[in-house]
């Protein structure tokens, strides 16, 4: 996700292409030191909609379409806007 | 005579030239920068109007493609989500105790489910400082999405990232009872649509139950 843009797709590739899988790890890497979250969209047993942080590509499960990175939360602004 | 007078006068000419041309060269010069500077506050300067529009059509596919279709309708019907509390008794479900509100850049608004007394707001941001293209704020469908994945994946990290306050703060409370009562009649036509179609008839006019079984509170509008 990028402010102005939306969805960016940085990276795409076959975790079971050892090339593939190295360029997607980079990719996860960059994006992390860069400060982004890391979230699986997953889907729990009954078809429930979930999502799942992961730190690192260890964590992503093998089987995910995809992986999203969003800019890390903070908190908001204080002032009384309404 | 004659030739001597034209002599002055094309002598006084250059003189007079040669006198005015540092003043005349820095006129024009200062001229030049004026216009230029015109011309560059008046140009569009690469900005683009449809982009942000665009921008928002793919965080809205994005967000569709990712949550359940019962909230992708509700936020593209109502322009929240909403989504269970998972710290308390039957946490993450349709029978939490509370649940959060999610608007776009605006707080997440804590509330519980019984009688739906207003909790907390929660002031989160996702700003993208290295601001790609411009702005560190994220589309409004890319920022309910963040929120409803931190929430689900992480809530008390989320909750603990954000600045609590009391309600009020920045959302309006009459606006979250509004949303509220929306909300209820939103998904009691849900209901309705689901009995008539499924062919019960006459179940539309029974009190409507939440899709958990539990039938929805009655929204304080005090």
């Amino acid at each position: 996700m990028k402010p102005g843009h939306g969805e960016i797709v940085l990276a795409e590739g076959d975790v079971a292409v050892p090339e593939q899988e190295r360029e997607l790890i980079e990719a996860f890497r960059r994006e992390l030191d860069a400060g982004m979250w890391a979230a699986v969209p997953t889907a729990a047993p009954g078809g429930r909609r979930e999502a799942e942080l992961v730190k690192s590509f260890d964590e992503v499960p093998r089987d995910a379409e995809r992986v999203i990175f969003f800019p890390r939360a903070a908190g908001g602004a204080a002032a009384a806007t309404r | 005579m004659g030739l001597a007078l034209g002599t002055a006068a094309v002598v006084l000419i250059v003189l007079l030239w040669e006198l005015a041309l540092p003043t005349l060269r820095s006129t024009l010069a200062s001229a030049r920068e004026w216009w230029a500077q015109r011309r560059r506050a008046s140009a569009p300067s690469g900005y683009d109007p449809g982009r942000e529009r665009r921008a928002e059509q793919r965080a809205r596919a994005l967000l569709r493609s990712c949550v359940d279709r019962h909230d992708w309708e509700l936020y593209r019907d109502l322009g929240f989500l909403r989504v269970w509390g998972g710290m308390g008794e039957n946490g993450g479900g349709a029978d939490a105790s509370y649940a959060y509100l999610v608007y776009p850049h605006k707080p997440i608004v804590a509330y519980v489910c019984a009688t739906g007394e207003l909790l907390n707001e929660y002031c989160v941001a996702f700003p993208d400082e290295t601001k790609p293209f411009g702005s560190a704020r994220l589309p409004d469908s890319d920022d309910v999405l963040a929120k409803w994945m931190a929430l689900r994946a992480d809530e008390r990290r989320l909750v603990g990232e954000a600045n609590m306050h009391l309600p009020g703060r920045q959302v309006d409370p009459e606006r979250v009872r509004r949303d509220l009562a929306r909300l209820r009649r939103w998904e009691q036509e849900r209901e309705r649509v689901a009995a008539r179609r499924a062919g019960t008839r006459g179940s539309a006019r029974e009190p409507v139950a939440h899709a958990s079984g539990r039938e929805l509170p009655n929204v304080r509008t005090a």
